[in-house]
Parts: C-alpha cells; structure tokens; sequence
C-alpha cells in the first residue's frame, strides 16, 4: 500500500507548512471552521476515532442519554438560535435512532447537520457489527445526505452539509462517515488540510429573490383585496422576517393568523393578530380565512391540520402563494399569485412596491373587515371553566400562570398532543423564536430535549417545556444531561393521566370507548423520580398554589426544574374543526354551537341578500 | 397494460451528478410520493461527471408539475427537461425471442424486414430479434409478434433528446473559410 507511510513521510519531505491531518482532525477543524458552538452527541464503535480529537477541539460537546435526544437538542438549538443544530452519533442503532428526529427536522424545515459513525469501508454490506444503510434510512428524512468515502472529502462534505442545511428551505443533511477514514492508525486517513473555498453543486441553488412581475401581480390582489388575510407560516421564522411582516401588515391593515409553527413572527397582543388557525384554532382566524377574499399565503404551507377539507378551505379566497419551496406553490392549493423566494426578501420587496403605490395612505379603506373580525373576536373568545373547589387543575389556567409570570421573552418547548395545543392557544406569543414545537411530524417527547438544546443555545434566556405525562415518559431520561451539564430548563409537567388527545378523540369519535390511554397519576412518582435524576420537583395539586410553586421555580437558575401539575383529566381541548371536516364547522365549544348556527344562518341570509341586490 | 406510448404518459430528461445512490434517490422519491414510473433509462453522458435519467411517467398518478418540482428538490439533479413526443427524439430498443418454427419462420423474418429489425440468433423453433425505433413502432411490432407466441421480450425504456431548432442551420462553420 503507497501510503503506508504517509504521516512519516509528512513530517521528514513536507515543508514547515505542511499541515496534514487525519480524517477524525479534519472533521472537527471542519465543525470549528463552521462556527459549531455545540455538538449534542453519543459516542461509540464505529464514532470512536472523532470522539479522540474532540478532547482539543474549541467546541462543547453535550453527552445525550439517547441518540433521539442529541437530535431534538439539535433541533431546539436550531429553532431557538436560527443557527444549524449539530449532532454526532454513532452507527446501526445509533444511526436509527436519529431517525426520528431527523424526520421532524424535515417536516419542520429545521436547520441541522447530524453526522453519524459508518462501519469501516471494506465492512460496508457484509452485515457487519453495528451495521445498518444509513443514507438508505435516512434518504427520505432529510433534505440531503453523504456517505463519505475519502478522508480528504471531508471537509468539502461538511461545508456542503452546512450549506446545504442552512439555505433555501432549510432541513436536516446527514453525513455518514466510515471508521477507516476517520482512524489516526490508517495512514490512507492521512491528507494535506484543505478548507474549500467552492462548492461542487451544480444542482443546488435555491431562488432567494422573486421576479418583480410576481411581486407586482401580489400587490395587485392586495390592492384589489376587501377582505385580505395574512395567513403567517414557519417559513417567515425561518427566513428572519418578522420586522418586514409587522411592516408589511401595519401598512396594509391586514390581519393576521399564524399556524403553529409561526407562532411569535407577529406580536399576539397586537391589534392585527388573530392567533392561530386549524383544528384547534380560535374561532376568528379560522373564520377569517373561511371569509376571505384573498389568503396571503407568507411562508405556509396549507397543511391538512390547517385547511382541514381542502375543498371547502377558503372557499371565495384568491391565493398569493409566498414560499422559497418551489415545490409548495399547487402542491395543495393552486395559488392565482405564486412568489418564489426567500419570505423576508419578498416581503420587503412587496412592501417597497406598495410604499411605490402611495401605501400607507393609498391604502383601500378595510375598516368593514376589521369590524367583522372583531365582531368574531369579541364573541367567541377562547374560554375555559375554572375548576371548582376540590377538583384537579385545568391545564389552561395553569399555562396562563406560567405566561404571567415568566418573562415576555420566555421560549416555550412543548410536547405534542392537548398540552401542545393549550400551549400555543394561551400562552401569549409577542417575540420571534420563543416557541419551539414538533408541527409537522408531531413527535411525542419533543420538548425536554428540544428544551435542552435551546437553553444550551440561549443560555440567559428563561426555558420553560410545556409537557404531558405520556410525552414526559418517553424522553424524560434528557433530564440527566440537563443536570449533568448545567443547563437548568424547566418543565411544567401537566400530568392529566391520560394520553389526553387520543382519549379526547376516543371520547368524541369512539363514542367514550376509551381504549389504552390511561397512565395513572401516581406511578411514576414524577417528583422522584425529577428528583433522583437531578432536578428540583414539586407537585402542585390545588389552584391556591399554582403561583407561589412557579415563582418559586423562576427563581432557581442552576438546576433544572420539575413541576408536576395534576391536571383534570376530563379537560377537551376546544375550538375543535372534526378531522376531514370543512373549517366552517368549527365547534368553539359545545355549549356554543346554537350560536354558530345562528351566525351561520344570518351569513347565509346576508349572502343571498347580497345576490339578489 | 402501460405503453410508453399512451398519452397519459409524459417524458422526462433529467441531467443528475454521475454519483453513487442519485438512481435510488430518484426511484426513492417516485415510489413515498405515489408516482408511477412507466420505464426509466440511465446511462452516463459524454461528461463522465453527469448521467442522463430519461423517466417516462405516468402523469394521471399525479400531476406532471408537481413531479418535476419534487425531483427537483433532489440536490444531484442538475436539469430537467419535459418531452413531448412533437419536439423530442425518442428511441427505443427491443430484443424478443419468438416461436419460430418452420411453418411460420419466413413470416417473422418478413416482418422483421418490413420494420427494418435484425435478426440476433436462430434455433430450431425460436429466432431472437431486435428492433430500435421510436415507441409507437415498437409497440406495433410487438402487436405483430405475439401471434406468432413471444417466448422472451425485452424492451429498453425509452431515451429522448430534444429536436435541435430547425431555424438554425446546425452546420453553419462548413462555408466560412
């Protein structure tokens, strides 16, 4: 073999400037030229050799529990910094177990680099020791993945990953690297360090600016528009443009809704915003969109959880379809306006173009729109009963506690599932990138590691995950990690009982045939067990002391904290649009149904008024 | 049975980085989106670093717009061009083995001829052929012979470039010195 004795052969030929470096070295000076802060990681067999140079290198690496929480930390670091999250694992089980997150990262278009350990080259596909087909796994999971095959690619991958990850609609980028090239004891691992100035995509670049005649048929409708709303996505977080939608919505009128995983792009307690929309949105931005004349479509996605029947979505709306994803634009909807391009630049651009128009004082005149909104808003505002003397917490009010007394700028982690919906419905959300949520994927146990890994990126800012009994229990062994290395999150733990979704599914649509949902409230002890892996942990079981608990917990900033709040488990989470139904049967609360009926019934009057006239 | 030929199909070139696992990246995304591949032929292109995918896709399984823009998504797909059968080259290539037997074996040779095939091999009761052509005339032949029973068939998948522009004489440099 030539290169036998290539790193001696380096150090006795090579000038002085010779800077050769191994696969393993090669990789981690790759992560540093990256500006990687943090690797959420787990070491093993085949990873071993990069775990060596890690000891020297100038980043922190933050030992997991599980390999799916170094992915959900990555995640959390990512949505809360807008930097690409990083994780580092090793192969087969590893490797499967990043899976998941990897998939979340996909649905959310979640910036993140997972590099995972491969078995040696030669041993790929003899179904060797920790072996599995990660790029075959993974292909359909992320938005890009290597298999490395030289040493001296390394460092081009990397930056490809990291490019690739971080532009256009972002996404998760998996690097897969064999043992061998990595190995210090493999000379053919050995190579002249070189960081690469170009990149080798030729099939890689994404539209960041839309075309002027684009924007201009946009304004157009907007101009045209009598009843106009924002419709506000995850991709104006992702394309960090919020300043140019408060902008953009203050010099036209227009209100806005924000989906679930836009939530903080617009200020809740600003008079334009009507919160979030679908299956569990409140009655006005569902509403809203069901009466619109022209759906602005900023960065979203027209997921099935927003439009419900996509028929009966919107029905009389024209559609401006802004999205960087040229993919998105009549994948469920066929827009009359579609705006390829980054959400940020568009908006700007749009919002030049009507400045151009004689906009703010051109505006048309909406205030009849803005009138029947509130109508809505003042009618049919998000309500809950208060328990009574004796009963169990309502998860509502203890969230709407939590909101009042933690800082504005708190980020918020949930879970998924009814707590996760509370969540984004009563916590008020006035800042960009402090709510963090699985949206798309909905991956139960999302939140602690996701809590883990934005507080790890945000240190001085206050965390709080807002979790459920079912989602605690399947990754709450992060908490170690959290105590272990100082990154003292806080989890209010809204224990119910109950797999609380499904069984107020099965309540509504299984005729109260409850099947498998019940977990119990006592075992686990939560408090125990918060307690034994490191956390401080109450119990709160009696509204009286609600407050006292979560202050006391605010106050405590070098461990992390549990709360464990024994919630009613009779607690159904409401406005509710059924699942395949038309968004105009929204049912805002049981009670209130006679009422929708009426107000339908007047529209329908109205309508055919209007036809007639 | 699925044609090439049929009109709800629709032919697809794409240009890919000639790199390992770009073919499955395709075949991968084709199959978790429910599009229906109708024949697929890949070959590397007169630069090594790029292959030439040519898909036939069976465009009633979802709309052609939308296939195309998934496909691009995939970061090693370099371009891709939609072909109609009106501005496009296609070809295909067909080799059968068919019941020859002495009664009936002048009668294929005949059409074989008729459609300016080749005949590869004989043997006592079977001859294998070959033709390439365009798709609707593969198609027929392939009519004719199964009368005359089709023991083996296959058929390439066809490859298509674009027409070059009439407008343009393509040999323009010929007269200049």
């Amino acid at each position: 073999m030539t290169g036998a004795t290539a790193p001696d052969s380096a150090t006795t030929s090579e000038t002085t400037t010779s800077d050769r470096v191994n696969g393993g070295e090669a990789l981690i000076r790759s992560l540093e030229m990256e500006d990687v802060e943090i690797v959420f990681g787990y070491p093993g067999g085949a990873i071993l050799p990069v775990y060596d140079p890690i000891l020297d290198a100038g980043l922190r690496h933050v030992l997991v529990r599980h390999e799916q929480g170094a992915g959900h930390m990555a995640e959390g670091y990512a949505h809360a910094t807008g930097k690409p999250g990083v994780c580092m694992v090793t192969s087969g089980p590893a490797a499967t177990n990043v899976v998941t997150p990897l998939a979340d990262a996909m649905l959310d278009s979640v910036p993140m680099v997972c590099i995972t350990g491969q078995v040696a080259l030669p041993a790929i596909g003899t179904d060797a020791f920790q072996e599995c087909d990660t790029t075959g796994i993974t292909r359909s999971v992320t938005k890009h993945n290597f298999l490395v095959t030289r040493a001296e690619d390394i460092p081009r991958t990397i930056r490809e990953a990291f490019h690739i990850a971080t532009t256009g609609r972002p996404g998760p980028v998996l690097v897969d690297i064999p043992k061998n090239i990595v190995d210090a004891n493999n000379p053919d691992a050995y190579f002249e360090w070189e960081w690469p100035e170009d990149l080798d995509l030729p099939g890689y670049n994404p539209n960041l600016t839309p075309a002027d005649v684009d924007i201009n048929a946009a304004v157009d409708l907007i101009m045209a528009a009598e009843r106009p709303v924002l419709y506000v996505g995850g991709g104006v977080l992702k394309a960090r443009g919020a300043q140019a939608l408060l902008e953009l919505a203050e010099m036209t009128d227009i209100p806005v809704v924000t989906t679930l995983m836009a939530r903080g792009a617009f200020p809740d307690k600003h008079e334009l915003c009507l919160g979030m929309p679908g299956m569990h949105g409140n009655y006005t931005a569902v509403t809203a969109i069901q009466r619109s004349d022209l759906l602005i479509a900023m960065g979203s996605r027209f997921d099935d959880r927003v439009t419900g029947k996509v028929g009966a979505f919107a029905p009389d709306a024209k559609v401006v379809h802004f999205d960087i994803d040229p993919a998105e634009h009549g994948k469920v909807r066929k827009p009359d306006v579609s705006v390829v391009g980054d959400c940020r630049i568009s908006m700007e651009l749009l919002n030049e173009e009507l400045r151009q128009r004689g906009l703010p004082a051109a505006n048309p005149d909406r205030s009849p729109w803005r009138q029947q909104v509130s109508g809505w808003q003042e009618k049919f505002p998000l309500t809950y009963e208060q328990s009574q003397d004796g009963e169990l917490l309502k998860p509502q009010y203890v969230i709407e506690r939590l909101r009042d007394l933690s800082p504005s700028d708190t980020i918020v982690c949930s879970g998924v599932g009814q707590h996760q919906m509370f969540a984004s419905q009563y916590w008020e959300f006035n800042h960009p990138y402090t709510w963090i949520n699985s949206g798309g994927l909905g991956t139960m146990g999302f939140s602690i590691p996701a809590a883990i890994g934005a507080k790890a990126g945000m240190p001085d800012r206050m965390v709080w995950a807002i979790d459920g009994d079912g989602c605690f229990q399947m990754t709450a062994q992060e908490l170690v990690t959290a105590a272990v290395e100082k990154i003292p999150v806080k989890i209010a733990l809204l224990n119910n009982s109950y797999l609380g979704m499904v069984r107020q599914w099965q309540s509504l649509f299984y005729e109260e045939r409850l099947s498998e949902v019940h977990l119990g409230y006592d075992v686990p002890n939560y408090v125990m067990w918060a307690e034994s892996m490191g956390c401080v942990a109450f119990r709160v079981e009696d509204v009286d002391e609600v407050d006292a608990v979560i202050a006391k917990a605010n106050e405590i900033n070098d461990r992390p904290v549990v709360i464990e709040f024994r919630c009613h488990a009779d607690e159904n989470v409401y406005p509710m649009v059924p699942a395949g139904g038309s968004n105009d049967d929204v049912i805002v609360d049981p009670s209130q149904t006679p009422l929708l009926e009426a107000e339908r019934a007047a529209a329908a009057i109205a309508a055919a008024e209007g036809e007639t006239a | 049975m699925n044609r090439p030929g049929d009109l709800a199909h629709h032919t697809l070139s794409v240009l890919v980085e000639n790199k390992a696992g770009v073919l499955a990246r395709v075949a991968d995304l084709f199959a978790r989106r429910g599009y229906n591949i109708v024949s697929l032929a890949v070959a590397p292109t007169d630069d090594v670093a790029f292959s030439r995918i040519t898909i036939v896709v069976d465009v009633e399984s979802a709309p052609l717009e939308q296939i195309v823009k998934q496909l691009f998504k995939l970061i090693n797909i370099v371009e891709i061009q939609e072909l109609s059968a009106f501005d496009a080259v296609e070809r295909e290539l067909m080799i059968a083995t068919i019941e020859a037997p002495t009664e009936t074996r002048t009668q294929i040779v005949e059409l074989v001829n008729i459609f300016e095939g080749k005949i590869l091999a004989v043997g006592p009761a079977a001859i294998t052929v070959s033709l390439d052509g365009a798709p609707s005339k593969i198609d027929d032949f392939e009519t004719l012979l199964r009368d005359y029973g089709i023991r083996d068939l296959q058929r390439t998948g066809r490859i298509a470039l674009p027409k070059m522009d009439r407008s343009v004489p393509v040999l323009r440099a010929v007269g200049d010195s």
